[in-house]
């Protein structure tokens, strides 16, 4: 009766050893990385202005880049990077999840921890200081038995704003492939299901408290001199370690890992695919949320094994390619040029998955709008809206160009909000997708694309180089080729769009596969 | 029983003031023969300093070539006002500044071919206001020159209870407190501790006892002069307080603009045509009169 009857609680529960698990390691990671290097850096720069301004200046800066972005910068970075590294010293690293995150979430530790220390060294007393030399210390024991101690209190409160930035930025790391606390996060918003959201902030702001009161009591520990209150913090820092370490650990197998993108469908196709996999024997975990770049590269540098994509997204944004071919030919050659980077095309799935103009079918028949070229005679009227790619993306730039289209206004959105917001009349226009179950629900439109201006979006399996002759793996996945029709899709996305209990993408694809199953 | 003390004060101070006692009766029969006496231990020859005074301002002359020395077992008390240059020049003895001009040397090795730290292990330094650190206790800050010495905790421990026998503070009740748990005089009485902690032969002294009430004041320079005789110490104190001075010191320099302006006893001093030595002395001489004045004479020797 209660909302915590709700079976998406316990599947949300059942995530968290390993969610926290990951939260936990990349953010004591990056937090220790960060002290490791504002401590010395704040402490060398006490008597030099121009470098103590430098450095400040410099971590201000980091700090205004937004979480996000700071994060997803690191990717490319490192990528390059571990390619440089492996042909100039024969050796490459994973460039996916663990170490971009780590790098970045340091780099954003530093401001607080640098400032705090700076602000707590100068604030000592200059007669405090005379004293320390007049009693014979050197500069480093004037340093360590007078100075630090004395800044302890201001630094440690700079330690403690770091940690909790950084606790709660570590949520933005899912997208880059580092599975954190931002799992729960990122699925729930595109699934709908808030009581991942809610479960996901919750988890955060309490694992932020307690790492937060922690560092207090060590602080207070110190401070007054009590070995038992810093010895409890330290042992509840390395508990808390410890305790997410050890089951991680112990689910640390070297399974299959399954890729999704940021969106609904891709949850429900992964959890499909998780689920023949574990049906075939095989372990499987997931990286889900991943940013659409990001995902291929993770797939080609075998950080994840497969994950489903679509044939125009590859063929515009991954290869660049602005012609426009017929479906079997885009294919063959996508297929080609994928073996050229020895990623394996599986198959289609079977259904399309293409960006598509929608407006409300009764706006379109009243104004007898059927294709998008009868659309672009009443586009300077209307405001169109797409998500957040769409309208970098060269589909776009293609549509503009084939029908000389320009819409009053261009606004992003959340594509779950779309579809309501072209429902009800707040934009005109939505660049939607045509497996979407929410076009159907809301009696909007397709419009016909007569000059073949968007290429095809077959959904397609890929599979990563490490596994190209993986035919166990080929074998378990067989039966989800050319199974799955646009209306199977569709009535599964309404589903996992639903918001309940039976929404959740594992239901879902247990429910999708029951009826494709059998085929 | 204050009222004792300050009339036994006010007799001294008029006994100087009319020129009739030499002090050296008083107090100081023990006192070495400071100019008949062996090599200075502590002396300044032609010493100059100058500080940066910031971007295209002219440098500030602190100490403008000041030759002074100070005998093994002299109490030496440097009087001026603010900006005199008294405190550089105390600072320059332990090479917390170092000079620009002329030398310094103690027991005849010239500072600046010592390593300052060493150097200033060897040296007491009393701070103003005690110049402890906040977040030791009584007992660290009193073994922390034996301690960065490297002594074992055992030999710091039991020298930190001679050292509070030595400036009379109750052990059990005074060890284990923070510098903020106490009083004013009794965290001066740390200080002075703290100097002596590793048993200096000379103490270079900052104003002392200038931020205390003046009981706690005179009791504190009473003991300090005791355990300057008894540890035959060499000391140099800053003061601004020429009555201080008088009661505490063998001799007494003046320092006025970075210049020293005289030297001597009191008595000595008395007889200085210096207009500016003499400003300085006619104000414990009118406190004197006006005390005599006002108070009446008990217990008059």
């Amino acid at each position: 009766m209660s909302v915590f009857s709700d079976p998406r609680w316990s599947e949300a529960l059942a995530h968290l050893p390993d969610y926290l698990g990951n939260h936990v390691r990349v953010s004591v990671t990056a937090l220790a990385l960060g002290l490791l290097v504002s401590l010395p850096l704040a402490i060398l720069s006490r008597h030099r202005p121009i470098m103590r301004g430098a450095l400040l200046g410099l971590a201000s800066i980091v700090q205004t880049v937004p979480g996000l972005a700071l994060l997803a910068l690191f990717y490319p970075l490192l990528l390059a990077l571990a390619a440089l590294s492996l042909s100039w010293f024969g050796f490459g690293f994973s460039a996916f999840g663990f170490l971009p995150a780590v790098l970045a979430l340091a780099l954003y530790s530093m401001l607080p921890v640098l400032r705090n220390t700076i602000t707590g060294l100068q604030g000592v007393e200059p007669a405090i200081l005379e004293a320390a030399q007049g009693v014979g210390m050197t500069e480093r024991q004037s340093l360590f038995m007078v100075e630090l101690p004395l800044a302890l209190p201001v630094m440690m409160a700079g330690i403690r704003t770091a940690a909790v930035w950084v606790i709660g930025t570590a949520t933005l790391s899912t997208p880059i492939g580092q599975t954190s606390l931002g799992n729960y996060i990122f699925a729930g918003l595109q699934t709908q299901n808030w009581v991942f959201v809610l479960f996901g902030c919750l988890a955060a702001a309490v694992l932020a408290l307690a790492v937060d009161q922690l560092l207090a009591l060590i602080e207070i520990g110190i401070r007054e001199r009590s070995r038992l209150r810093a010895a409890l913090g330290g042992i509840g820092i390395a508990a808390l370690v410890a305790a997410t370490l050890v089951p991680s650990m112990a689910r640390w197998q070297s399974g299959y890992i399954v890729g999704a993108k940021t969106f609904a469908e891709q949850y429900v196709l992964s959890a499909l695919i998780s689920q023949r996999l574990r049906a075939a024997g095989f372990s499987a975990s997931s990286r889900e949320g991943l940013g659409s770049n990001v995902i291929f590269d993770a797939l080609a540098s075998n950080d994840i094994d497969v994950y489903v994509d679509y044939s125009g997204t590859l063929w515009a944004n991954q290869f660049h390619r602005t012609d426009i071919r017929p479906r079997e030919e885009l294919l063959g050659e996508l297929k080609a040029t994928l073996a050229q980077q020895k990623i394996t095309l599986l198959g289609e799935l079977g259904f399309e998955n293409a960006y598509a103009l929608v407006i409300p079918r009764k706006r379109a028949e009243a104004l007898g709008i059927h294709t998008i070229a009868d659309l672009a005679a009443h586009a300077a009227d209307m405001s169109m809206a797409a998500d957040y790619e769409f309208f970098s993306r060269p589909e776009w730039a293609g549509l503009q160009k084939a029908y000389g289209l320009a819409f009053r206004t261009q606004r992003q959105m959340q594509p779950d909000f779309m579809y309501a917001a072209a429902a009800s009349g707040e934009v005109d226009v939505i660049a939607g997708y045509t497996s979407d179950g929410l076009i159907a629900k809301y009696d909007l439109v397709v419009l016909d694309d007569s000059k073949h201006a968007i290429p095809p979006y077959d959904a397609i399996m890929l599979i990563a180089p490490k596994r190209a002759s993986d035919s166990a793996l080929r074998q378990a996945l067989a039966p989800l080729l050319d199974k799955i029709d646009i209306s199977d899709m569709r009535e599964a996305n309404l589903r996992a769009a639903g918001g309940d209990g039976a929404s959740s993408p594992d239901a879902v694809a247990r429910w999708l596969w029951e009826r494709i199953g059998k085929r | 029983m204050w009222i004792t003390a300050i009339a036994a004060t006010i007799q001294l101070i008029a006994a100087i003031g009319k020129g009739r006692v030499g002090l050296v009766d008083w107090t100081r029969c023990d006192s070495p023969n400071v100019m008949t006496a062996a090599p200075p231990l502590i002396a300044f020859a032609h010493v100059g300093k100058s500080f940066d005074g910031g971007r295209g301002a002219t440098p500030v002359v602190a100490v403008n070539d000041v030759s002074l020395d100070v005998a093994a077992g002299e109490l030496l008390a440097i009087v001026g006002g603010s900006g005199s240059g008294k405190t550089t020049l105390l600072r320059l003895a332990n090479r917390l500044i170092e000079a620009d001009s002329g030398s310094i040397t103690i027991d005849g090795e010239d500072v600046r071919k010592i390593d300052p730290i060493p150097l200033r292990r060897r040296i007491g330094y009393v701070f103003q206001s005690g110049g402890l650190f906040p977040h030791m206790s009584v007992a660290d800050n009193i073994g922390i020159t034996p301690r960065l010495l490297g002594l074992s905790a055992a030999e710091i421990a039991s020298r930190v209870d001679e050292l509070l026998d030595l400036v009379r503070l109750d052990r059990t009740q005074h060890r284990d407190r923070l510098p903020h748990e106490l009083s004013g005089g009794q965290r001066q009485r740390v200080g002075v501790a703290r100097a002596l902690a590793a048993r200096p032969r000379i103490v270079l002294m900052d104003e002392p006892f200038g931020a205390l009430d003046p009981l706690t004041r005179d009791a504190l320079g009473d003991d300090f002069r005791d355990l300057h005789r008894k540890l035959g110490l060499t000391t140099i104190m800053i003061t601004h307080d020429m009555t201080e001075a008088i009661l505490l010191a063998d001799r007494i320099a003046v320092m006025r603009g970075g210049k020293l302006l005289a030297q001597g006893t009191p008595a000595e001093l008395s007889n200085s045509d210096d207009p500016y030595v003499g400003e300085l002395l006619r104000t414990p001489r009118r406190q004197a009169e006006r005390l005599n004045v006002l108070l009446p004479r008990d217990g008059a020797a």
